[in-house]
């Protein structure tokens, strides 16, 4: 106990009295060799993201037993059976007087795909001419998008849950759908989860962050930096 | 909760979201029951209870397609449960389905409200059963129809000339080249004569005839008929294997005569051997290429006498019912009502004998074959032998109508001399009066040789009384082994006479019209939102395009004047199985069930004033019962 908080100590310390400025002192420095690489493959991940889906809802019930399949796709919401889920989910929706879910009016399928792209863009950059400040811009700008993102779908989540329309043949409390995780929504067992694509999102970052870590430790980079 | 509890959680999310993900893409169809699973009981009746008891939720493995007799309707059960699933409305209105109340359905029913059907012939690829359609004849009325095994609805009916009761029908050949039709209540040729029946020997003719069937759409065209003697062709089968080429039908009255209050059943019944009439179906397809028909009544007619080759006679016991062929082909198997016996044809002796021009005797043309030359064997298998199947096994099944009783016996070969008693291996007791009998995939090249349905015409006191008008009886044979054993009893409608049963497996039926599925031909009246939704007038004229969906129609007034003609095109909108949407009018004996995806239009005049509701009739919702609307009639 003592041992971690004396460990824990240090490291702040460290991290408060040298990260910082050694931050701003390297961040002309190229990322090297193999690390770019990574870059490279980073941007490479991005690719399969316009064509698989991000998040995956499951809706089972008592008289849908091969269940319901919401995907939301970066450009796109795509039922199951071949898009008929989705008819399914807002004809039932309807009852209660949720809006119908359009993918027309979900202004993120237009926008996220561009960012998407965007971020595809900056990471090849870095890859071709980064430097470590190039890097930590996209890693930045990648968080801030990643970020912005989920709380766009929980505040849609949020939205079409709780504005239902007031004539509705069926009342019902607002209610908010799971965004990650299982909930009871009237007769449905609801799943949601994150799907093929956000895991790809996840290895961007994580290969992002590792040539960040990489390069930092660079001891090539700590000569460069000794010598100027 | 520290970091680490903390992040355990989160990975086990993961996890778990990932097996969700995973179990959505695998999810398990319900399972399909093996012929046997399960057996082991230690009675016969619980071996036979485990042997037919499907599972809630599982499915059965054969379609047994029945048909459905005078009620004009074709019913489907499952093997080995039993179980009614649906009918298949055919030759007589089914508001069930709506089936004969759209405009559609109405002009392939055409003036008839009813039909007789009688058997049902699968399309086969190469001898085996292909599950793409079904036919089935019109005893009543000289139609066949054709039902897409796709979506299990009628495609067609088609009505030919000349054709008086089609009895001799629906056998298909190997490759669906043809399937078969056939007089049996001969009358004056050509179709609308005039003729007295002290006329009938030289009048009064029958017809065989060969339907084309498109291979690639099921569509069933008349192919050639051959002008025949005033017989009556009863029951037919179609060469496979070294028979391939040829049809045979039975024939019954080779006495031809009809002798005003002389009973047929006594007249029809003088001679000793009555015929199976052969025709070599490629001869036929070279008279017509060759010119050598007359056109009667709009049909390619071929005259027997002047294209030699095309027909034959054999000779057979007298008042025969079934000519079957074996899967194998070589062997057919022909059975006279009135003889105890079934006799046993060679194809090998019988090319031979055509060959040999060893002819009997020569009937208006057609030579009859020397019965003991092409005549491989009789087997005594019992009283009132009407129809035989078989097992791929080796062994043939042969109801016996008087006897009330399948026959079991072995096929050729026989040791020269033997007593043929020991032969007929195995005999079971029907309840009652069985009249034809249906083996799994037994007309095919290839029987499975599991399951035996005989097809009873009487049930008394055989399920709880339902008054004088009794149901029919169909009962469930096990044949795996050595001797027959009864499974369990069905009852159905009137009247099945003969069935088809197909592997499940080998049909894979849509449940919902895709919307934009190329297999169906685009419907131009179909609308798919609210917003196309709109009424039309053109003079005296209302067009509506309506749309159904839970739980409304739109539009759901209808305004016309008294008078108008009013069409109606209903489409379902819903992509989801099971949601059927009906649409009745009432007081207009009109009642449409539409499926998913599906357009019906509907045709009337708006002749009672004042104001009548219309509804969804198939219930589709919680809100089912708002599902209204009005037509009101100015």
């Amino acid at each position: 106990m003592c041992r971690k908080a004396v460990a824990g100590a240090r490291f702040f310390e460290v991290l408060m009295s040298g990260f910082f400025e050694r931050l701003t002192a390297s961040l002309d420095r190229p990322v090297v060799g193999k690390n770019r690489l990574l870059v490279f493959l980073a941007a490479l991940a991005l690719v399969p993201t316009f064509f698989v889906p991000l998040w995956h809802m499951t809706f089972v019930a008592q008289q849908y037993p091969e269940g319901l399949n919401l995907y939301v796709y970066s450009h796109n919401l795509v039922g199951g059976d071949d898009g008929n889920d989705l008819t399914e989910i807002n004809v039932l929706n309807h009852y209660i007087g949720m809006a119908e879910l359009k993918p027309a009016d979900f202004t993120e399928l237009k926008w996220i795909p561009l960012v998407i792209g965007l971020i595809g863009i900056l990471t090849l950059r870095v890859a071709a001419i980064g430097t470590l400040r190039s890097l930590v811009d996209v890693i930045v700008v990648s968080l801030y998008f990643g970020g912005f993102s989920m709380w766009s779908f929980w505040y849609k989540l949020n939205y079409y849950g709780a504005n239902l329309d007031p004539k509705a043949s069926v009342e019902v409390a607002p209610f908010m759908p799971p965004m990650f995780g299982y909930k009871l929504v009237g007769q449905f067992d609801v799943w949601s989860y994150p799907a093929f694509g956000t895991y790809l999102f996840l290895v961007f970052g994580l290969l992002l962050v590792a040539a960040f870590w990489l390069s930092w430790r660079n001891p090539g980079l700590e000569t460069t930096l000794s010598n100027s | 909760m520290n970091k680490k509890a903390i992040f355990r959680m989160t990975l086990a999310l993961l996890v778990i979201g990932l097996f969700v993900g995973l179990a959505a893409c695998g999810k398990k169809p319900p399972q399909r029951r093996g012929a046997r699973a399960g057996a082991g009981g230690t009675s016969d009746l619980a071996n036979a209870a485990l042997a037919t008891y499907v599972a809630p939720g599982d499915l059965d493995e054969y379609y047994l397609f029945y048909s459905g007799g005078h009620s004009g309707q074709i019913f489907v059960a499952g093997i080995p449960s039993m179980r009614h699933i649906a009918t298949i409305p055919v030759f007589s209105p089914y508001p069930g389905t709506g089936y004969g109340f759209d405009d559609e359905t109405k002009e392939m029913l055409g003036e008839y409200t009813w039909g007789d059907s009688h058997h049902p012939g699968l399309s086969e690829t190469n001898g085996e059963y292909d599950g793409r359609w079904l036919f089935i004849n019109d005893n009543a009325n000289g139609r066949i129809a054709r039902i897409d095994l796709k979506d299990f609805k009628t495609k067609q009916i088609l009505k030919i000339p000349n054709i008086s009761a089609n009895h001799g029908s629906s056998f298909v050949t190997p490759n669906s080249e043809y399937v078969t039709m056939a007089t049996r209540m001969s009358v004056p040729f050509p179709e609308g004569t005039y003729a007295d029946v002290t006329e009938y020997s030289s009048k009064y003719h029958g017809v065989a005839a060969g339907i084309r069937i498109d291979p690639d759409t099921g569509h069933m065209s008349l192919g050639w008929e051959i002008l025949l003697p005033p017989f009556d062709y009863d029951l037919g089968d179609a060469g496979k294997g070294p028979s391939e080429g040829f049809f045979f039908w039975t024939c019954y009255n080779s006495e031809r005569e009809f002798i005003e209050g002389g009973k047929l059943e006594v007249t029809a019944s003088q001679k000793d051997k009555d015929f199976i009439l052969m025709v070599d179906w490629r001869e036929a397809e070279k008279a017509i290429t060759a010119g050598n028909y007359q056109t009667v009544k709009g049909a390619p007619v071929i005259d027997p006498a002047k294209a030699p080759g095309v027909a034959y006679f054999i000779p057979l016991a007298k008042s025969p019912h079934g000519v079957d062929v074996a899967p194998s082909g070589r062997w057919i198997v022909g059975s006279g009502k009135l003889s105890p016996t079934t006799t046993v044809y060679d194809i090998e002796k019988i090319k031979t004998a055509v060959a040999n021009q060893d002819f009997e005797e020569t009937i208006d043309g057609i030579p009859v074959l020397t019965y003991a030359s092409v005549r491989e064997a009789e087997i005594p298998v019992g009283l009132g032998p009407l129809h035989t199947q078989f097992d791929g096994k080796g062994y043939a099944y042969t109801s016996l109508f008087v006897e009330s009783a399948v026959a079991k016996w072995k096929l050729p070969p026989y040791d020269a001399g033997a007593d043929m008693n020991q032969y007929v291996v195995d005999k079971i007791p029907v309840a009652y009066n069985i009249g034809h009998l249906v083996t799994a995939e037994g007309d095919s090249m290839s029987p499975d040789g599991n399951y035996l349905v005989a097809l009873n015409k009487l049930s008394k006191g055989r399920h709880l009384s339902v008054g004088p008008s009794i149901p029919e009886s169909a009962q469930l044979i096990d044949i795996t082994g050595d001797k027959m054993k009864l499974l369990y009893d069905a009852f159905t409608e009137p009247e099945p006479h003969y069935a088809l049963i197909i592997k499940a497996d080998k049909l894979d039926p849509i449940e919902v019209y895709k919307k934009d599925d190329p297999t169906w031909p685009k419907n131009p009246d179909a609308i798919w939102s609210v917003e196309e939704a709109r009424v039309e007038r053109h003079g005296r004229t209302v067009e509506v395009w309506m749309m159904a969906v839970r739980s409304f129609f739109a539009p759901d007034v209808i305004r016309v004047n008294r008078g108008d003609k009013v069409i109606v095109h209903v489409t379902n909108i819903e992509q989801t199985r099971d949601e059927l949407h009906g649409f009745a009018i009432n007081d207009y004996n009109i009642n449409l069930v539409v499926d998913p995806g599906e357009t019906k239009t509907v045709t009337f005049t708006a002749d009672k004033p004042g104001v009548t509701a219309f509804y969804c009739t198939n219930f589709c919702s919680a809100l089912h019962q708002e599902m209204q609307g009005y037509l009101l009639v100015k």
